[in-house]
């Protein structure tokens, strides 16, 4: 049985979708302002690897990673909406890129897990 | 097993061992964070043999083209001298000529001992005798001893009012580099390229299109320079020429005064970029824009390509 990240097609997949997502998150009025004046590059391999563990790649991210890599966003009032919004964009983007929808809620599932991290609750 | 040169230290590989692991092992420090070859914490430079393509996997041509490498997943198959990315060797060069560009444009050229091995578009960064340094973009093309670098001379700037003022013919500077990741990588001469700077920006991406015409480029090359109004131009006379000699080459002066600002004037003239490559160079706030604008436009990641000029704490 494939896991879910051969399913998506590994590493490939993570690349076909980066700038697809990426994209949507900087048009986004709901998120955009969170990455206003953060340098592309940097956001784009941080994007990757999010992708990478929302896909059930090989990411070893712990949830105090998580916490502590939002906790700066959670103070200009990172909230519910904005993580609902992310998933929204992450699933949109995933359709767009022919996904079946059953892998879409496995990777909705996953990047779900975090919430409380990532808000630091 | 082949052997890992670490810093002098000489590690044999052991079967199935990433180099992370290796140098872990053996008590180096190195950053890490994924271990999954994504968030490139472990980005190394090998400066001795080839890493295995697998471990530059997801970056950019320019990085896997000067021999970086993703520690945690590279298994060599070879013996490997690597080390962190840093800012490259020193070597002693010496003033032999400078003239004025604009009124605030310096032109500086230097005469190396050894040649520099830089790709047009990429900086140095120059030491003075007292140790003051600045970083400065590269405007000449590899091909001999002189180097030629673009100088903004701002007020109270110690270092650009120096090599404007006092500052002779032979008098001695030590250089370190070349580094910096925006130049052109030949592999798709029909690919159309877009070339974006403000301010002495223009140094890298005059190199950058002499560079890419010389290697024989044919798909279309658009270079905007963007200036407050026309005192901020230069070189205008030799792009010009450049693109009277080379017809799939324009030249497009971008003045805030009279065209808007440049972000705008590229939404209007290239509004989808899908397929094509881009050079961004300039002060860091507006190439962030330029590069998100390029990007929104349906140019890929991976080919944009930029330096923005970090001033330094105190003016230079």
């Amino acid at each position: 049985m494939p896991t879910l990240y051969e399913q998506l097609g590994g590493s490939a997949a993570v690349e076909a979708a980066v700038d697809v997502f990426y994209r949507k998150v900087l048009i986004d009025d709901r998120i955009s302002r969170f990455f206003d004046g953060v340098d592309m590059d940097r956001q784009i391999a941080k994007q990757k690897a999010f992708l990478t563990m929302a896909f059930g790649g090989p990411a070893n991210y712990t949830g105090q990673d998580m916490r502590r890599g939002h906790a700066h966003l959670v103070e200009r009032g990172l909230n519910d909406s904005h993580f609902d919004a992310v998933v929204e964009l992450l699933g949109a983007s995933l359709t767009e890129l022919g996904v079946a929808p059953d892998l879409i809620a496995q990777v909705a599932a996953i990047a779900e897990s975090t919430r409380a991290d990532v808000l630091g609750r | 097993m082949p052997f890992l040169t670490w810093d002098g230290q000489r590690v044999e590989m052991r079967p199935t061992e990433t180099v992370l692991d290796a140098l872990l092992r053996v008590g180096v420090p190195l950053s890490h964070s994924c271990r999954a070859g994504v968030c490139q914490s472990c980005l190394l430079h090998a400066t001795q043999g080839a890493a295995p393509q697998g471990s530059q996997a997801g970056l950019k041509p320019t990085l896997a083209g000067q021999g970086y490498f993703l520690a945690c997943v590279c298994r060599p198959d070879q013996d490997l001298t690597a080390e962190l990315p840093g800012p490259g060797v020193r070597t002693i060069t010496r003033l032999v000529a400078k003239s004025w560009l604009s009124e605030t444009v310096l032109r500086v050229a230097l005469e190396c001992d050894e040649p520099l091995h830089h790709r047009a578009g990429q900086y140095l960064t120059l030491f003075r005798i007292d140790g003051l340094s600045r970083s400065y973009s590269i405007a000449s093309l590899p091909d001999g001893m002189i180097i030629e670098l673009h100088v903004r001379v701002i007020p109270n700037g110690r270092m650009s009012n120096w090599l404007a003022g006092t500052a002779n013919p032979g008098t001695e500077l030590t250089a370190q580099g070349p580094a910096g990741n925006c130049f052109y990588m030949p592999g798709a001469p029909e690919q159309p390229l877009l070339l974006v700077g403000t301010g002495t920006g223009l140094a890298p991406l005059y190199g950058i299109v002499r560079d890419a015409l010389g290697q024989g480029h044919t798909g279309p090359i658009w270079l905007y320079h963007g200036a407050l109004d026309e005192r901020g131009l230069y070189l205008v006379h030799e792009l010009e020429e450049l693109a009277a000699r080379h017809p799939h080459f324009r030249y497009r002066p971008a003045l805030l005064s009279r065209d808007g600002p440049l972000p705008q004037v590229l939404q209007a003239a290239h509004p989808k970029l899908a397929g094509w490559r881009g050079f961004v160079c300039g002060d860091p706030q507006i190439v962030d824009v330029l590069k998100k604008r390029l990007f929104l436009a349906g140019m890929a990641s991976r080919e944009i390509n930029s330096d923005a000029f970090v001033p330094t704490a105190s003016p230079g």
